[in-house]
């Protein structure tokens, strides 16, 4: 047991929890602590300016799963690892222009989910069924991934038992219950600020404790070329595409995760969410140099700890840490992973809950439902949301959740063509968006399962790169799964509604107007929040 | 006045995301720069060029607008 890293991380720990309990009265004018409306309790009162719009996405985006995963993928594969730079270098100009149409439309008609956009867009309550179920079954592993990181940091710091975590994400549950997004949103510009004050002296100390870059990278390089596929420092000539098509499949992918739609609506207008987009680039900065200690933790000889005759390379980080850094340099470390894992986990169980409110309980379950149920019934199923994320970790084997998540990523993809192409044309057809979206699952689920891992023993769920030779072909050209199976996708939209359409199958309503993709701030006539309330 | 997000800037945004799907571009050990092979040191620059180009399409696309 280390002691120092322990009392360290609970006092930070600690601090985070007032935050998050206090975040209920932040920026709010009067009446109480009732969150009664969705727009207050899950998006804030929709008024969040650039700075904190940029500190919540950055902390919602980039969770304590990327900070620890990410390394451990560039420890375990190499320069294929290195793939999440290019990703998330390119997600923000990507979504740069799309991003902010799908804030007008969703501010004009008080949109609180993408699904919520789509009924809207193409008249479908079972197309936003369809989205909605993808996004929750998406953001779940999510969560649970997150406790997976928290439950490494926990295991190098000799905490056995799963008590600490279910403690941990108890108090999670409740500042959330009470306080909705402005929790994670406080919390957020502590989490941040750990993560920046960390990796600079991590960047700085580690590698000068090791042999210095140079060295690091000699060592990787025999490494990589020692261990089968014997590889050495780059990429090969079959695995540049499928590095590329990682990297454009999950950043198309990512502004698609609920909880990335939750933060952006949380916005007070177009050119804030422009100008966070504009600078989110800078906590890939971050990554790319955090994403380097996994060559560290190569050529300092971390070895991954083993739990049930598995190495759980996720633990290598904070293997790391401990090794080289004092005792109470550490243990900020660890505070700062598990604090970073409540951010995004308190955004996702909302944004799961919302979902489940307004696109099943009011779609289906009960019409007249008001604000304030609606508000009532998200945060009860916020606490179930999580309740099933602890669920996943102590019944389930980590790899379960895993494999669910690289599912997950391959998924919420197939959600592309309703929301994003939805959002320039109203041209598909309701029927060829939900074949194509089905179609996309089919092939995308079917992809992953017979993928094998052979360095990890694995038949099944063995990665997120797929090789056509599984179709007859003699190639050894492999792709993102998640990119062919959107192909796939569109091809089944674009076919279903030319004949949903030869046929005058009946379409959906659209909802939206043309000028509705360019509302902003001063044209919303009736405001969220009374005036008084919006200059507090 | 019909409205548009429409501004020729808005073009600059295909380099941060063209370049980084070159892999062909930067698969190489050398030139190294302080011990960081071609490969790793060129990439972390795509995530500042990012910044540097969406900043600039936001002020530029604004101040027509």
């Amino acid at each position: 047991m280390h002691v120092t890293e322990l009392w360290i991380t609970i006092v930070l720990f600690a601090a985070v929890t007032v935050m998050g309990f206090a975040a209920a009265s932040w920026r709010r004018a009067h009446d109480g602590p009732h969150l009664e409306s969705l727009d207050e309790w899950s998006l804030a009162g929709r008024k969040f300016g650039s700075w904190i719009g940029w500190f919540m996405l950055g902390g919602d985006l980039y969770t304590a799963y990327t900070f620890v995963a990410v390394p451990a993928l560039l420890y375990g594969t190499g320069a294929l690892g290195f793939y999440a730079i290019p990703y998330t270098a390119i997600e923000y100009p990507m979504v740069f222009l799309i991003l902010i149409r799908l804030w007008s439309v969703c501010r004009k008609h008080g949109y609180v989910t993408p699904a919520d956009y789509v009924r809207g867009r193409f008249g479908s309550p079972t197309l936003a069924l369809a989205v909605a179920v993808t996004g929750v079954v998406a953001t779940m592993p999510y969560i649970a991934l997150n406790l997976i990181g928290i439950q490494a940091v926990l295991s190098v710091i000799g905490l056995s038992g799963h008590w600490p975590l279910i403690i941990a994400f108890a108090v999670l549950a409740a500042f959330t219950y009470r306080s909705g997004l402005r929790a994670p949103a406080l919390i957020a510009f502590a989490k941040d600020a750990l993560v920046y004050l960390m990796i600079v002296i991590a960047i700085i100390y580690i590698p000068a404790k090791v042999g210095g870059w140079g060295h690091i990278f000699t060592a990787a390089n025999a490494h990589f070329k020692a261990v089968p596929p014997h590889t050495g420092g780059l990429l090969t000539s079959s695995n540049q595409l499928t590095y590329a098509t990682l990297a454009f499949g999950s950043a198309a992918a990512i502004f698609l995760y609920p909880h990335a739609i939750t933060g952006m609506l949380s916005t007070r207008s177009r050119e804030v969410v422009k100008r966070s987009i504009a600078w989110l680039p800078v906590y890939s900065i971050v990554l790319g140099l955090i994403a380097l200690l996994g060559v560290v933790a190569l050529a300092a000889h971390v070895k991954p700890l083993v739990s049930n005759g598995k190495a759980n390379t996720n633990t290598i980080i904070p293997g790391l840490f401990e090794q080289v850094f004092p005792h109470w340099l550490a243990g900020i470390a660890f505070a700062t992973i598990i604090i970073g894992a409540l951010v995004p986990s308190a955004v996702m169980s909302i944004a799961a809950a919302n979902l489940f409110t307004r696109n099943i309980y009011k779609e289906y379950l009960r019409r007249q439902a008001d604000d304030a149920e609606q508000a009532r019934v998200s945060k009860i199923t916020s606490l179930a949301v999580k309740v099933g994320a602890i669920l996943f970790i102590l019944l389930l084997q980590p790899q379960f959740s895993i494999n669910l998540q690289l599912i997950g990523g391959v998924i919420i993809l197939q959600t592309l063509p309703a929301v994003f192409v939805g959002l320039y044309t109203s041209w598909p057809h309701r029927a060829g968006l939900l074949c194509g979206w089905a179609a996309g699952m089919v092939t995308g689920v079917w992809m992953l399962y017979v993928t094998p891992n052979p360095a990890a023993k694995q038949a099944h769920w063995g990665g997120s790169s797929f090789a056509f030779s599984h179709l007859g072909m003699h190639t050894s050209v492999a792709l993102y799964t998640g990119f062919v199976a959107v192909v796939v996708n569109l091809v089944v939209v674009a076919a279903v509604s030319v004949i949903a359409k030869a046929f005058r199958v009946p379409d959906g309503v659209d909802a939206t107007a043309e000028e509705d993709y360019f509302t902003d701030e001063e044209d919303v006539t009736a405001p969220a929040v009374p005036p008084e309330v919006a200059l507090a | 006045m019909k409205r548009t997000d429409r501004s020729p800037w808005n073009a600059l945004l295909l380099i941060p995301i063209v370049l980084p799907l070159l892999t062909f571009v930067y698969n190489r050990e050398t030139p190294k720069l302080f011990g960081f092979p071609f490969f790793f040191w060129f990439q972390l620059l795509f995530a500042p060029l990012a910044v540097l180009v969406s900043v600039s399409a936001f002020y530029l696309s604004r101040k027509k607008a």
